[in-house]
């Protein structure tokens, strides 16, 4: 198939940036997205132009790198897929296809469509992880924890941290993954032993790095390759009172 | 960090250090919450309308005897709303500031019109409440309502009622007012539930019909009253119009 592409280019952080149009010619409907765009690529180098610049890394779902805005929707058109999932079969012949980087003050453009995600890391340092004494692995079930509980942590745990919520938030807030990070130790007893010193931490942070407030608008969780729910937020929310008013 | 910011505004309004984001949410809850339970209770209140004169001005007559009570309700519900307005401008500018450049091409799935003109609705609601209050509490606006009495000597608010709302454009000001509130419950309502973590996914669905249910009453609730006097159902006492 062939397409028509609209791609953000930028050279720098400082750079202006601006949309540019390429054909996709000869695409195969089998090719992932990240794929057709490495075609693209070849396609360009050969010419002499610069190569288009985007984030990938594992293209099996799991690392959280890629990081496309296509058509207008945070990882394309269909739902708990990340780009590198995204095949081409989703697209027609002779589509026009719009394709920009995250946008949000918080994730500064690197370049062309890679953004720097490290506020995401920042607030990950502030309190996303438990203080534990290592040593032997402990036995396994010698810690019970409630089969609901264990599932909500989980639930919570599969965020890869990619930031579809940020960019497809209107307000490019950054709860639903700051929550999802918050809560998947929250749910469990290992951590809750900072559980209040944590969700403040870390809410802090966020709040330090210009992301927007959340309103409810919920289109994270339509877009979040992995499908995580704003109940989470919510379970945030009331973390968050427990720990300032010293309840709970 | 670099940013290409071209959006600038204010630090003091634009500023996030003074109070996080999730305490901005708790009081939009908490403060929404309580003029929801306001203006249920104002509804019902004014519905006495349709059971006469007598009535309706008796219940006016019972607040204005409230005394003291009055003024804590109306202190409270005046710091609420400083509270919950200055929170709203203070989030739309910070949320407007937080993405420096637009996308050229963006979708919503999930959220809708109501949720997306909250600033709009609400400050289509603040500026019909300042009208109202100069129009009925203050009698501002149409002086000639202060010297108005019953038979009983009671301040007539039945008769004020209907004088007002006879007037198309106080009624068509009334209903524009009435939807711009029916758009901002719309998202509220289920967003209290939200915010504060009352929202297990069995229930969301249930939780966003419960906020659609409400507009739509607050609308038809309020909007009784101007389509009555205006379809001529309800009449001013003595046959005069």
């Amino acid at each position: 198939m062939n397409l028509t592409l609209y791609v953000w280019r930028q050279k720098n952080a400082s750079d202006k940036g601006k949309m540019e149009r390429y054909d996709a010619r000869d695409i195969s409907s089998h090719m992932s997205f990240l794929e057709m765009l490495d075609v693209v690529n070849e396609d360009l180098t050969e010419k002499g132009i610069e190569p288009i610049a985007f984030d990938h890394d594992c293209r099996e779902g799991i690392c959280g790198m890629c990081s496309l805005m296509i058509n207008g929707i945070a990882h394309g058109p269909e739902p708990g897929t990340t780009v590198c999932q995204l095949h081409m079969r989703h697209f027609k012949d002779g589509d026009s296809i719009y394709i920009e980087p995250w946008r949000a003050r918080a994730f500064p453009v690197i370049k062309d469509l890679i953004v720097d995600r490290s506020a995401f890391e920042r607030i990950q340092h502030a309190g996303g992880f438990i203080s534990i004494n290592t040593g032997g692995a402990p036995d396994a079930n010698a810690l019970p924890i409630a089969k609901k509980k264990a599932d909500l942590a989980m639930d919570a745990a599969a965020c890869i941290g990619c930031g579809a919520c940020v960019a497809s938030c209107p307000n490019a807030s950054a709860m639903l993954f700051v929550s999802a990070k918050v809560t998947q130790f929250a749910n469990l007893p290992q951590g809750r032993i900072e559980a209040a010193e944590r969700v403040q931490k870390m809410v802090a942070q966020m709040d330090l790095e210009g992301f927007g407030n959340c309103t409810n608008h919920y289109e994270c969780e339509a877009v979040c390759p992995k499908e995580i729910n704003i109940r989470f937020i919510g379970q945030m929310n009331r973390e968050f009172m427990k720990a300032k008013t010293g309840l709970g | 960090m670099t940013t290409t910011a071209t959006k600038t505004i204010p630090a003091g309004i634009a500023g996030q250090s003074s109070y996080s984001s999730i305490w901005k949410k708790i009081l939009m809850a908490v403060t929404g919450i309580s003029f929801m339970g306001f203006v249920a209770g104002h509804m019902i209140g004014n519905l006495q309308l349709f059971q006469g004169q007598e009535k309706l001005n008796d219940y006016a007559e019972l607040l204005h005897h409230l005394g003291g009570l009055l003024w804590i309700v109306r202190g409270t519900l005046l710091i609420f709303l400083a509270i919950h307005v200055w929170t709203g401008i203070r989030l739309y500018f910070q949320n407007w500031s937080a993405r420096p450049i637009s996308y050229k091409r963006q979708e919503s799935i999930e959220t809708g019109l109501t949720s997306k003109t909250m600033i709009w609705s609400g400050l289509g609601i603040l500026l019909y409440v300042v009208y109202h209050l100069l129009h009925f509490t203050f009698v501002v606006t149409n002086p000639e309502y202060a010297g108005l009495t019953d038979a009983a000597g009671r301040l007539d608010v039945y008769s004020m009622v209907i004088l007002g709302f006879q007037n198309y454009l106080i009624s068509g000001v009334y209903i524009v007012a009435m939807l711009a509130l029916a758009f901002h419950i719309n998202h509220a309502l289920p967003s209290f539930f939200q915010t504060l973590g009352l929202n297990r996914p069995s229930v969301r669905p249930w939780l966003k019909r419960l906020g659609t249910l409400a507009a739509l009453l607050f609308f038809f609730g309020y909007c009784s009253m101007p389509a009555a006097v205006l379809l001529n159902i309800i009449k001013l006492p003595g046959g005069g119009n």
